[in-house]
């Protein structure tokens, strides 16, 4: 690799709101909520299929302090998709703002908007309603069956793209792809394994909530404040679900407590808009934690089979995943997601014969949603376990096999072009590639060499080490656009106007990097404002690993058409050509002289004294490439063979992402997604009971790692030079969560023998895989 | 409506209260909005401040329960021309992502450097046990902490 001299990118600099949100500046949602704000409150359904066979709204609104209640008999009646996706969404309308029909444990009955908590509360209690009970659709694989009840019978609900889609067989999505001839290479192999593995609930547990306010200004405009990865979808989608024009909404974003994928959804601005146009005054609703579990969005739970068949010598013959994805009551994302699960994850081994099919079905429990990983996360899991059971058939250290399998730079694979999201994809290359390296340098920090099959162990306490290899992408290419504006004020600083989210990622220091970086300026020189439907340029938002790569290159681009004019201006301030001068440390300098002018009188001259013009621009960006950043991960576990707990020792993540634009943010990405993956892989999970509802929806009883709990943990920046990328750069906030489950599950079986094929990894179970009687692979 | 007086930030201050108002919701409708509000039940330790030189949730807290005593909220330590040295430390080390959490971190990390002042990991480790971070991983986090024990100080 080159060696590039940067001189702002790739600095661990400090985060440019970091600050401000260490010393508890107002900054978020529920910072910002006016005085006056009216509380809103939902009653939920009580079943997780049913009628509304009559429901009485009239007690709650005479309550004094209440000022409205909204219901589906007093709302627009408009079908829509609740996911924060490109239009026309690939994901199917299925969900009203309220509807008669109750689909989950947790479905909006009716909202009351309040003066306060306690009255909005005493009013929901006032609502009168009789429900008639449905039979219920409550674990994934009986959706499909002859008979089942049919979730969606509304006459709406419908596929905006032309995608299989047959809602009175509760599904919601499907998409098939065959490369050669699965079969054929099925039995050209050696050894064959065939799997099913189980992929269990999860939430992303946004330390905030979902949280959203609206006001109407005095233009009659709807002002939403909230805490979105998608503002300009939310604006899009809101407006479609209220009938209204887009003009009449803007969304604000302010900072964000955490998205993770829960928040590239609609889930409550359709509502505060609505009370807003009600009720005339400032309108707030932040979910409980527990609605938050309930009713905002989660993990596609997905059954998977895995087939794999390699030849002795290590060739992977072929290659087959079926995944049954679970979308609950709504289709958010179901398409897109289970399709992620093929393209984000089976072009990283080179086989010819490839077999694909996902099935997405609607079931009455919580919906999925995206959720960093999206799709890969359920994939890696069945993949990277199966890549070790076919490599112990053939004798082979999963290491090796792996290492010999693997996609490089310079190879393709024909899945790019077949699997796109919700449509083909787009051929690529790959132009950068690590993953040799990140293997090595992880196994070299784990100490694998020292590695013995289980067989070897003895003894109450036995050690076991497991890896998984994973890649994702770098934005939706020829889909997603991203755009920034770029304007330059007198002091020689500049306002970087963004769409593009930051949800607490570091995005808004990293594209601000790269500005100061093309206009030869410092950070600080960059005052970045994101994202406002109202103030900034368009952007799809924080999704896909998108923001560093894609509205990165938007950045860049913005920056060198500033620079270009900057040049003009500093030139003819020195008499010079724009080509005989160039920027440096915030001044325009002569290449061959003294001469130079500061930004600063650059900017004055051009704003007040000759030939004046704001110096500034806009530019956007679509991307022709996804390059995917590629990571080795490694895990080191301890198994109490008495109790079957399993102790997590050490954790190493190897990742190459690019040139790493902020190595600090980076890692912070990396250690993140991989603590996340950890806890989904040791602790998390939703309990039902058999009427549907959840059980734990509580920190008490849903447990995430602290501090405590934290292992030693280890992150490896391999880096890379991406050439489609802004300074060599991929993405990285995805890719680390999707490692733990494969990892630790690998690292069990290599400690104890069990293997273990859904999570989480409780002692309970991986006692029953030790005295034998594990029971077979199931959904919750 | 009931009134108390307590010291908040180094002022004695009067509100009037509900009888039943949680002193979370008394902060930040008096304006001091760093202290977060993340699960309601005492779970996530958004909502730490310290009261008597304790860390404790004030989701969990009545109002009332803090009369006559001594409160420190996030804006209290710390200000931008005069940051805490955690505030310092948790910014510098890229500990901040969200920031949702970090207020929290910061206040339940001060109330234990005040009793402790060169506490090692371990003491971190059980004294932060009740506050959540979903975006860090802790591992910054830790750093930073760690990096404002005399402790770490006198090693460097």
């Amino acid at each position: 690799m080159k060696k590039r001299n940067f001189k702002v990118v790739n600095k661990p600099l400090r985060k440019i709101d970091a600050m401000t949100l260490a010393l508890g500046k107002p900054s978020y949602v529920g910072d910002l909520k006016p005085r006056d704000a009216l509380i809103i409150k939902m009653l939920t359904s009580p079943h997780a299929h049913a009628r509304i066979t009559s429901i009485d709204i009239s007690e709650a609104e005479q309550m004094p302090g209440v000022h409205a209640v909204l219901y589906y008999g007093n709302v627009p009646r408009i079908v829509h998709t609740t996911a924060g996706q490109g239009y026309p969404e690939p994901s199917p309308y299925d969900t009203f703002m309220f509807d008669s029909k109750m689909r989950f444990v947790g479905d909006r009955v009716a909202a009351v908007a309040a003066e306060t908590e306690k009255i909005a509360e005493a009013a929901l209690k006032a609502i009168k309603v009789e429900y008639e009970v449905l039979p219920a659709v409550l674990h994934i694989e009986d959706a499909m069956k002859e008979g089942a009840p049919v979730i969606h019978d509304e006459p709406e609900a419908r596929a905006v793209i032309p995608v299989p889609y047959d809602k009175d067989r509760n599904m919601a999505a499907k998409v098939d792809m065959d490369i050669g001839e699965f079969e054929k290479g099925m039995a050209e192999a050696d050894a064959t394994v065939d799997h099913r593995f189980y992929n269990h609930y999860g939430q992303h547990c946004p330390v905030e909530p979902h949280v959203s306010m609206a006001w109407v200004d005095r233009e009659d405009r709807i002002i939403i404040t909230t805490s979105t990865q998608v503002p300009f979808h939310c604006r899009r989608i809101v407006a479609q679900t209220l009938g209204i024009p887009v003009r009449r909404v803007r969304v604000i974003k302010p900072r964000i407590g955490g998205g993770f994928g829960a928040k590239q959804e609609i889930v409550l601005e359709d509502v505060v808009a609505m009370m807003a146009l009600r009720t005339r005054k400032p309108v707030y609703w932040e979910y409980t934690r527990k609605e938050e579990f309930i009713s905002a969005r989660t993990r596609h739970p997905m059954l998977m089979r895995i087939r794999i068949g390699a030849k002795r010598d290590g060739t992977i013959t072929a290659l087959g995943l079926d995944c049954l994805s679970n979308t609950g009551w709504n289709g958010s994302q179901g398409l897109t997601v289970v399709c992620n699960c093929g393209s984000k994850v089976l072009p990283l081994y080179r086989c010819e014969h490839i077999h694909f099919n996902g099935t997405v079905v609607y079931t009455n429990l919580p919906a999925g949603g995206a959720y960093r990983g999206y799709g890969a996360t359920q994939a890696a899991f069945a993949l990277e376990c199966a890549m070790d059971e076919v490599a112990e058939k053939i004798g082979m250290d999963p290491l090796e096999f792996r290492a010999m399998n693997h996609i490089k730079s310079g190879d393709t694979s024909p899945i790019f072009r077949a699997l796109g999201e919700g449509r083909e994809g787009v051929d690529q290359a790959i132009t950068s590639c690590e993953l040799a390296r990140c293997i090595k340098a992880g196994a070299r920090e784990i100490g694998w060499r020292k590695r013995k099959p289980h067989s070897d162990k003895k003894g109450r306490f036995r050690r076991g080490l497991g890896m998984a290899c994973l890649m994702q992408g770098s934005a939706i290419p020829e889909i997603d656009m991203g755009a920034a504006t770029l304007k330059m004020n007198e002091d020689g600083s500049f306002n970087l106007l963004l769409g593009a989210t930051d949800l607490g990622t570091g995005s808004d220091t990293v594209l601000a990097q790269i500005a100061a970086e093309t206009l030869g300026t410092d950070l600080e020189q960059i005052i970045v404002y994101s994202s406002d439907t109202d103030m900034t340029p368009f952007d799809v938002g924080a999704y896909a690993s998108s923001t560093t790569y894609l509205s990165g290159q938007a950045v860049q681009n913005v920056a060198e058409k500033v620079r270009k004019q900057i040049l003009k201006v500093g030139a003819e301030m020195l008499d010079r050509k724009p080509s005989e001068v160039t920027v440096q440390d915030s001044k325009v300098v002569e290449k061959n002289g003294e001469g130079q002018v500061s930004f600063s009188e650059i900017a004055l001259y051009s704003m007040y004294n000759t030939n004046q013009f704001q110096i500034g621009d806009i530019s956007s960006k679509i991307v022709h490439h996804s390059p995917p950043p590629f990571a080795a991960h490694f895990a080191e576990v301890e198994v109490d063979t008495l109790t079957g707990r399993v102790q997590l020792i050490k954790y190493v993540a190897a990742a190459d992402c690019g040139t790493p634009i902020h190595p600090k943010l980076a890692e912070g990405q990396v250690e993140g997604a991989v603590m996340n993956g950890i806890t989904y892989a040791m602790t998390e999970q939703y309990l039902f009971n058999d009427k549907g509802r959840m059980t734990n929806p509580g920190f008490g009883e849903y447990k995430l790692f602290t501090l405590r709990d934290l292992p030693e943990m280890k992150t490896i920046l391999v880096p890379s030079y991406e050439k489609t990328g802004p300074y060599g750069a991929k993405s990285i906030a995805e890719i680390g969560i999707n490692g733990p489950m494969p990892a630790i599950g690998n690292a069990i079986y290599n400690a104890c023998g069990v293997r273990l094929r859904s999570g989480p990894f409780t002692a309970e179970k991986v006692w029953q895989g030790l005295n034998g009687n594990l029971p077979e692979v199931k959904s919750e | 409506m009931k009134s108390i007086t307590f010291t908040l930030n180094g002022r004695e201050r009067s509100f009037d209260i509900e009888p039943d108002e949680r002193f979370l919701d008394l902060l930040r409708r008096s304006g001091l909005t760093g202290t977060k509000c993340g699960c309601d039940n005492g779970m996530c330790g958004s909502c730490t401040v310290i009261v008597d030189g304790r860390a404790v949730n004030s989701c969990i807290l009545f109002a009332f329960q803090v009369a006559g005593r001594i409160v420190e909220t996030i804006e209290g330590i710390g200000d931008f021309d005069r940051p805490h040295p955690l505030q310092t430390a948790m910014a510098d080390a890229g500990a901040v992502q969200c920031g949702y959490c970090t207020p929290g971190m910061v206040m339940a990390a001060k109330a234990l450097l005040d009793q402790k002042p060169d506490a090692g990991e371990e003491d971190f480790r059980r004294h932060l046990d009740g506050n959540l971070c979903r975006c860090t991983g802790y591992v910054k986090i830790r750093d930073a902490l760690l990096s404002c024990s005399a402790g770490a100080r006198a090693e460097s």
